[in-house]
């Protein structure tokens, strides 16, 4: 029986029931990444001897009822597990191993995942290629010459090349959803808070989000019920019920407003973005939804907003890399200079970069005129939504305005940062967003569609991506 | 005119919770290096800090008993710089609106009274410590200890309203009085609880001179000799025509010195932001109010009221309150006895002497209000003179009986028979009679001598009173 090719409920059921082994299914599992990811490179770490063990430990388990039994489940390189290589994708911790696990770890351990492996990712999780790793590239299931996305670029193509059955990732400016849409898999960012960042190496805190991969709505449903939750050691995270995810899964969307947002229009999209656009819009209309316009009258201060506030925090948040304690060492004939030359050739040239720009927005004298004021921006934005959210249940925009592109194509910084132009103004909203594949560009590159939910909305969110994945389903053969 | 200094204070204040501000590890002194320590106080990536409560609670009481502003919203900032002994190269601390602002504590000194006031009050993580095998110049290699990283600080920063090194003294005592008050902090200079910058200048005029900054200064003794030298060294520099620099300095503890720190002078940019780890810390007016409810009086006021109630001196009253011990011990034995001027007196003179030179806590002695009660009554009752009380009292001290034990035992027994009284007396005449003729002939000081005698003879045991006035009675029948 061939597991990789099955849904995380399949999987869960077959390995719970015992008709295929944990221990089979790591077998398996092993087999198509050593086959396909010579090619792919999805993976950055693994460690096959350590996946066949954590099989039988599940095998010998009593307790089968976790909802990802047996499942395999790839985790992007930014998640502390303990005892594991944890780099998030940068020369500076390379051959860090990480003393402790990050909570989603624990929870997909709780939840009796089989996690397989770290998967490539940019370096700290900035960029949208995945060409920023410290390694080596990623290249896209569908057509290897173009990338997979990013950051999450190694956790998208792994599931879209059946090496896992789901994975997670993390989403700051769009990293979860930007690939999917690329590599045509399902990608959830929960609200901000959703899932605990505790053990996640942080790019910018106020911002950074995990959230999983899979197949389908359903999988991605499962997957957050088992991540999800109020975490004590993360104080941003947020205190709710328990709740399960895929349980309004399949319930109908008649009446349910959805939000079309009027400065999407003043983007200019790929052809064949615009039209799989109209088919969603198409597809909610006749699963019974309303379809209404809406205004985010600050969305094109967006993605200059974020570029503040994301490389400020990650200024400091990527402080700590010193050489003085773990990582990366390079010996100076100094203090400074051993500062100096282990950051120099630890960091890559993107992280450079937005360190540079986050101490210098920073800095006394220029922190009214440009941290501050984006933090006042951000608000407005944040406010557009709620007032958006005020009259519709959900929101409808493409997650990318192309396709993927190929790899080595886009050497302009600013270019590469115009993918997360549709991505960023939620994630700085705190909002929930998926990106399900809506249709294939002429080339045969997916293309994908992100819908928005209310704050901690995620059911209803949920709900309709899986009435219009219903409606898409058999035309664009997912 | 005259060079007038104009001093304010830093000071941060170590709060005693059992655990640190951000993680669950322990703030115990001393432990090997390295071993109180967790991913989230190591700076590891991916690690969280999430806020302890009692360091909470323990910077509202303190900002409450400095007659500070406890603000409901505050919220806390990354400091950013670069140190080894920094894991996370960013301090977590409070900014631009701390936990509490605007107070103040009024400083005794020898010459008046004078409210200091203070700034804010904020609450923020201690760094780690780096160690240096022998001077750090020589060292070959830094350690560093990462238990002190986390440890929860109050910084507390005071106006400019300091004038002299006895007015930065005093407010430092005070302070210290304050959080062991509040059982907030060790309050321990030695141990790092409490650690004092100081900024100076001196001008003649309206306008203030040049700022010097003096760091690290680790004791109380250190405060006022830096502050001494500095207030010196400033205003002879101005006399002579000179300049003063704005720099950092620090005190050299062998010298009395104060010297520029080696260190090269950078404008430091600490690129302060809200720090989104943490939300911002909301307190509500019932909590606040909880908390008040629980600040016990204060070392000033308790001073004033042993002045009132118990008419001790204003000295005693401010060395008894020293401690919130020393006058819990007092207040209790004055009121069983009821007489808290004897009790003022023997526990400033006699008991502190033994603790000081035993070393020991006035909680270990067994000698408590009780035993003065006894001790007092013994007097009273003519059982025992004042003198042999004193010895009564050393030998409780130090062997724990009690002074009832001690009389009864030792046969301290004060003799006030005055037939054994003068059968002594009878003595004394007839084996001195050298200066019985002095007396005779008017020389009244030898009756000193005479008395000494007849203790002499009766172990100390004679009233005294009794003892004087028939000895006066038998000189004179001699005329």
């Amino acid at each position: 029986m061939d597991i990789l090719n099955k849904t995380v409920e399949e999987v869960a059921s077959i390995a719970r029931s015992g008709e295929v082994s944990v221990k089979e299914i790591a077998e398996q599992t092993i087999n198509a990444i050593k086959q396909k990811d010579s090619k792919i490179k999805a993976f950055v770490h693994i460690d096959f001897d350590a996946v066949i063990k954590r099989s039988e430990e599940l095998d010998a388990k009593k307790d089968k009822s976790g909802v990802l039994f047996g499942v395999p489940v790839a985790i992007k390189d930014n998640m502390n597990m303990k005892d594991t290589e944890t780099t998030a994708g940068s020369k500076i911790l390379s051959g860090y191993i990480s003393p402790y696990d990050a909570t989603v770890v624990e929870k997909l351990k709780n939840a009796g995942a089989l996690i397989v492996g770290k998967t490539n990712m940019d370096e700290f999780a900035m960029g949208s290629s995945t060409e920023n790793s410290a390694f080596f590239n990623t290249h896209n299931p569908v057509k290897p010459e173009y990338v997979p996305g990013g950051s999450s670029g190694g956790s998208a193509a792994a599931v879209k090349a059946n090496e896992a059955i789901a994975s997670l990732g993390s989403d700051t400016g769009g990293s979860i959803r930007e690939p999917a849409a690329f590599c045509g898999v399902t990608g959830l960012k929960p609200t901000y808070g959703r899932v605990s960042r505790y053990g996640l190496i942080a790019f910018a805190s106020s911002l950074d989000q995990i959230g999983p991969f899979g197949k389908t709505v359903k999988d991605t449903a499962i997957m957050l019920n088992a991540i999800a939750g109020f975490d004590p050691r993360d104080e941003t995270s947020v205190q709710t019920e328990k709740e399960d995810f895929t349980e309004l899964l399949g319930k109908d969307i008649k009446g349910k407003k959805i939000g079309v947002i009027k400065e999407v229009r003043d983007f200019e999209l790929q052809e064949e973005v615009k039209n799989s656009f109209n088919d969603t819009v198409k597809a909610l209309q006749n699963a019974g939804a309303i379809i209404e316009e809406v205004s985010i009258p600050h969305l094109k201060y967006a993605l200059p907003v974020y570029y503040i506030i994301a490389p400020a925090e990650a200024s400091a948040n990527l402080a700590r890399f010193d050489g003085v304690r773990y990582g990366l060492k390079v010996e100076g004939k100094d203090l400074r200079e051993t500062y100096e030359k282990t950051r120099t050739e630890g960091f890559g040239t993107e992280v450079k970069r937005r360190i540079l720009i986050g101490t210098f927005t920073l800095s006394a004298g220029y922190y009214d005129a440009y941290y501050l004021k984006a933090s006042k921006v951000r608000r407005l934005i944040s406010n557009d939504f709620e007032k958006a959210f005020s009259k519709v249940d959900a929101l409808i925009l493409p997650t990318t305005s192309t396709t993927a592109f190929k790899l080595g194509s886009i050497t302009n910084p600013l270019q590469m940062y115009m993918n997360d132009i549709f991505t960023i103004p939620i994630s700085l909203a705190g909002l929930p967003a998926i990106s399900i594949p809506s249709g294939k560009d002429k080339k045969g590159l997916p293309i994908g569609m992100q819908l928005v939910g209310k704050w901690l909305a995620e059911k209803e969110l949920l709900q309709i991506a899986y009435a219009v994945e219903q409606e898409l389903g058999g035309k664009n053969g997912i | 005119m005259e060079y007038k200094p104009t001093i304010g204070l830093e000071i941060h204040v170590q709060l005693a919770t059992k655990t640190k501000i951000f993680c669950g590890c322990s703030t115990e002194f001393g432990a090997e290096p390295n071993t109180n320590v967790c991913p989230v106080c190591l700076g590891l990536p991916g690690a969280l800090p999430v806020l302890n409560e009692k360091v909470v609670e323990y910077g509202t009481k303190l900002g409450l008993a400095l007659n500070m502003h406890i603000n409901k919203t505050s919220t806390f900032y990354r400091k950013n710089y670069f140190y080894p002994d920094l894991p996370k190269g960013y301090q977590i601390t409070q900014y631009s609106i701390p936990i509490a602002s605007e107070g103040f504590l009024e400083v005794k000194t020898s010459k008046s009274k004078k409210k200091i006031r203070i700034l804010r009050g904020h609450i923020e993580e201690d760094s780690g410590k780096s160690i240096h095998t022998g001077d750090i110049t020589e060292s070959e290699y830094s350690y560093i200890d990462f238990n002190r990283s986390g440890v929860p600080l109050m910084e507390i920063v005071t106006y400019p309203d300091i004038e002299t090194a006895e007015e930065a003294y005093e407010f430092l005592v005070l302070l210290r009085k304050t959080v062991r008050y509040l059982g907030v902090s060790s309050g321990d200079m030695e141990k790092g609880a409490l650690r004092c910058d100081v900024n100076i200048s001196v001008s003649k005029g309206e306008t203030l001179g040049t700022k010097v900054e003096i760091k690290n200064l680790n004791s109380f003794r250190s405060v006022r000799r830096a502050l001494e030298f500095e207030i010196n060294r400033q205003i002879e520099t101005l006399k002579k025509g000179g300049k003063i620099v704005q720099e950092t300095r620090h005190l050299d503890e062998r010298t009395g010195e104060t010297k520029p720190m080696r260190t090269k002078e950078e404008l430091n940019d600490y690129r302060y932001f809200p720090e989104p780890d943490l939300p911002p810390l909301i307190l509500t007016d019932e909590y606040i109010e909880k908390i008040k409810e629980t600040i016990p009086e204060l070392p000033n006021e308790k001073e004033e009221r042993f002045v009132k109630e118990y008419g001790i001196s204003e000295d005693y009253a401010h060395e008894i309150t020293a401690s919130i011990e020393v006058a819990e011990y007092f207040e209790e034995a004055a009121k069983l006895t009821g007489k808290p001027k004897e009790v003022s007196n023997y526990l400033m003179v006699n008991i502190m002497k033994f603790i000081n030179e035993n070393g020991k806590n006035i909680k270990e002695i067994t000698f408590g209000a009780k035993e003065f009660k006894e001790l007092l009554d013994l007097i009273d009752s003519k059982t025992i003179s004042k003198n042999i009380a004193k010895s009564v009292l050393e030998e409780s001290l130090s062997s724990g009986k009690t002074p009832s034990q001690i009389v009864e035992e030792k046969g301290l027994k004060q003799i006030t028979d005055t037939g054994e009284i003068e059968k002594v007396i009878d003595e004394v005449i007839k084996e001195n009679p050298k200066p019985v003729s002095q007396y005779l002939n008017g020389k009244k000081q030898v009756m000193g001598f005479l008395i000494g005698q007849i203790m002499k003879k009766t172990k100390g045991k004679a009233n005294p009173k009794i003892a004087s006035k028939i000895l006066i009675e038998k000189l004179n029948a001699l005329k």
